[in-house]
């Protein structure tokens, strides 16, 4: 088992997904259960599925000092960046430390990789990408961190970690060692993913794709919604009014795209993020589920928090609101968590009407407001990676 | 330069087609012995099961191999390693295939094909293989993704006081990605990053970040200039310095103003 880390402070955060920009967005789709999902109609060829797709962002082009990285991931990234006074919080960081002591790590699972659909869509004669597209940095993973590292102004250690789903999860444990050997003073986290055809159709081929708004944790539910989403936060060696206290990286070993059946590498990674906090399972107010109403996914997920924790904890998936945003579901899940130790507020299963029989008392059809202390964020995903993230409010 | 991070090196792996495994490379590198010609052909992954091999993709197929060859030259136990697998671009071929496909026949995008397209699938695979369920990771910094993934492993040595594996590889760009995305050939490089010297311990290596602006460490020979243009170049000057014992320092650019400063000492 590992061993307790200090608290690292969360001292800006934000996120962009189809519930809106910003905190207050995030708030009032969770009091309210008001769902951003819509109907697919982003893709070229059409494909009966529902979407959470962020608007306004393709009359939305990047400013021009950084218009060489245009494409959709960017400028959702780049609204993202704007909301919440993230990037004043940001300046402020790196005026007290420099900029070469503020490291940049973001999860992203596809990246730009829309724009190198477009490119494909777009060949010239010879069947090479149009000329104006010929732009290596934006055709590539490492895409969304070296844009927003530029956006930023900052020249710290600029990481992607690239894990499908738990990606953006996983950036919080990566800033947290960086931050804990004093390689850096500060960390922005997070990441973004942006609906794409890659993504759409590739979900689709496996049989994954809900024909209807998603429904996590249902009965009758019928599989997941793609969503996009930017997402952010600002750590510091701790403490602070919010706090990263925990962490957990494990794999499942077992399959490329189904979950484990037993969770055994879900919970491994439960069991590390609850050690390095120092906590027990009955500590846990709140549990933001990475719930993609897939009939797997949920089944395993649902039998883990049912052995796991006590009748008390508060646990729903926010993947109906916002769809599943892949490699930003992560900071998705931690933003959420977040918001829970802020205001208090626990959203509900948005989405869903009977929950299956294998949910225990934890997981909740409806909002609900508590004094919520502790909260922990589950990320999985495709390769077998799990990423378990504990959040704690500190005096503030 | 910052704090600095100590790790042994318990062992090293390679893979280019004119240098099939790190004997062979380490010899070219000392400028002893030579690239091979004709090349070698691609490994086959044989820690997979049947169906999972014919259907491996390039670069989870050199990934494993070079994992199995640092695995097994570190005698760790496998199950318990700590992993990074970087790589720049991730599989080039997939990613040509899937968007020429969704051009005009999105629907017939291949579930195999797509299940294998995230960056982390060298990482899954790895684990099915091995039944390892310890932290795995699969990160990207661009034409800097060994430096990167160099560090990141470095630093989860250090904070965990447990062994790593490090593997780093890229592929040839095929198809119209390659008129705007520059990667040759085929490159995988492996090693195991350990807290505590062992009998086996290479090396040991001190790193640190280093301020100030970079530039590209020239390479010494021709059997690594030959790789120069691959997405994971970047390896090669590490591992020269492995293969001919240098003890200077190296400064590994991780971007145009930050360097991922090592020291390697201890050669036996």
């Amino acid at each position: 088992m590992p061993s307790k880390i200090a608290p690292i402070a969360v001292t800006a955060w934000t996120a962009t997904s189809a519930v809106g920009s910003g905190r207050a967005a995030m708030l009032e789709a969770a009091t309210r259960s008001r769902s951003g999902l819509r109907p697919n109609d982003f893709t070229h060829q059409p494909l009966p599925t529902w979407i959470g797709r962020v608007a306004g962002l393709e009359e939305a082009p990047l400013p021009s000092s950084l218009a060489a990285w245009d494409c959709r991931n960017h400028r959702l990234a780049w609204q993202g960046l704007q909301a919440d006074g993230f990037l004043d919080a940001v300046a402020r960081a790196r005026e007290r430390f420099g900029a070469a002591r503020v490291a940049v790590v973001l999860g992203t699972s596809t990246s730009s990789i829309g724009a190198t659909e477009e490119a494909y869509r777009r060949l010239d004669a010879e069947g090479r990408f149009p000329v104006e597209m010929r732009l290596p940095r934006v055709h590539t993973p490492h895409s969304l961190s070296a844009f927003t590292q530029e956006a930023l102004a900052l020249e710290g250690p600029c990481l992607t970690i690239s894990t499908a789903c738990s990606s953006s999860a996983k950036a919080f444990a990566t800033a947290e060692r960086m931050l804990r050997l004093g390689l850096v003073d500060a960390a922005v986290v997070g990441g973004a993913d942006t609906l794409c055809g890659s993504v759409l159709f590739g979900f689709n081929a496996l049989q994954l794709v809900s024909p209807e708004a998603c429904r996590p944790f249902d009965v009758a539910r019928a599989g997941i919604n793609l969503g996009e989403a930017a997402g952010f936060a600002l750590l510091e060696r701790g403490p602070g009014a919010l706090m990263l206290t925990g962490y957990g990286e494990a794999s499942d070993a077992y399959h490329m795209s189904a979950p484990e059946p037993n969770g055994l590498g879900a919970e491994r990674a439960l069991d590390d993020a609850l050690a390095r906090a120092g906590i027990d399972a009955s500590a846990v107010d709140h549990i933001s589920l990475h719930g993609t109403a897939s009939a797997k996914n949920d089944e395993v997920e649902a039998a883990l928090v049912a052995r796991r924790f006590g009748a008390r904890t508060h646990a729903s998936s926010t993947k109906g609101l916002t769809g599943h945003t892949l490699g930003a579901a992560g900071i998705v899940g931690a933003a959420f968590s977040l918001l829970a130790l802020e205001t208090g507020w626990m959203p509900g299963n948005a989405g869903s009407t009977r929950l299956d029989p294998a949910c225990g008392p934890q997981i909740r059809l409806d909002a609900a407001r508590a004094d919520v202390r502790c909260v922990v964020s589950h990320s999985f995903g495709f390769g077998g990676t799990n990423c378990v993230l504990v959040f704690e409010r500190g005096a503030s | 330069m910052t704090t600095v991070m100590k790790a042994c090196i318990e062992s090293a792996a390679f893979w280019a087609p004119s240098l099939p495994g790190w004997p062979v490379a380490r010899s070219a590198f000392r400028g002893e012995g030579r690239s091979i010609d004709p090349p070698a052909r691609r490994p086959s992954p044989e820690l997979l099961p049947a169906a999972e091999r014919r259907r491996a993709p390039d670069t989870v197929a050199l990934a494993l191999a070079v994992a199995d060859d640092a695995v097994s030259g570190s005698h760790q136990p496998a199950q318990e390693l700590l992993s990074v697998f970087a790589s720049c671009h991730g599989d080039l071929a997939i990613t040509d295939a899937i968007c020429t496909t969704l051009v005009e026949h999105p629907l017939l995008v291949s579930p195999t094909r797509f299940h294998n397209s995230v960056h982390n699938a060298a990482s899954g695979y790895w684990g099915i293989a091995t039944g390892c369920r310890a932290a795995s990771s699969a990160v990207s910094a661009y034409e800097q993704s060994f430096a990167a993934g160099l560090f990141e492993a470095l630093t989860l040595c250090v904070c965990e006081g447990r062994p790593v594996l490090l593997v780093g590889c890229d592929v040839a760009a095929c198809g119209a990605i390659a008129s705007t995305t520059v990667s040759q050939g085929l490159l995988a490089v492996a090693m195991v990053l350990s807290p505590e010297r062992s009998a086996h311990t290479l090396a040991t290596l001190d790193a640190g970040l280093l301020h100030g602006s970079s530039s590209p460490i020239p390479l010494r020979s021709e059997a690594a200039l030959a790789l120069a243009k691959n997405a994971m170049a970047d390896a090669l000057p590490l591992y020269e310095a492995l293969a001919r014992e240098t003890t200077a320092p190296l400064a590994l650019p991780l971007s145009p103003t930050l360097s991922l400063r090592i020291r390697l000492a201890g050669f036996d």
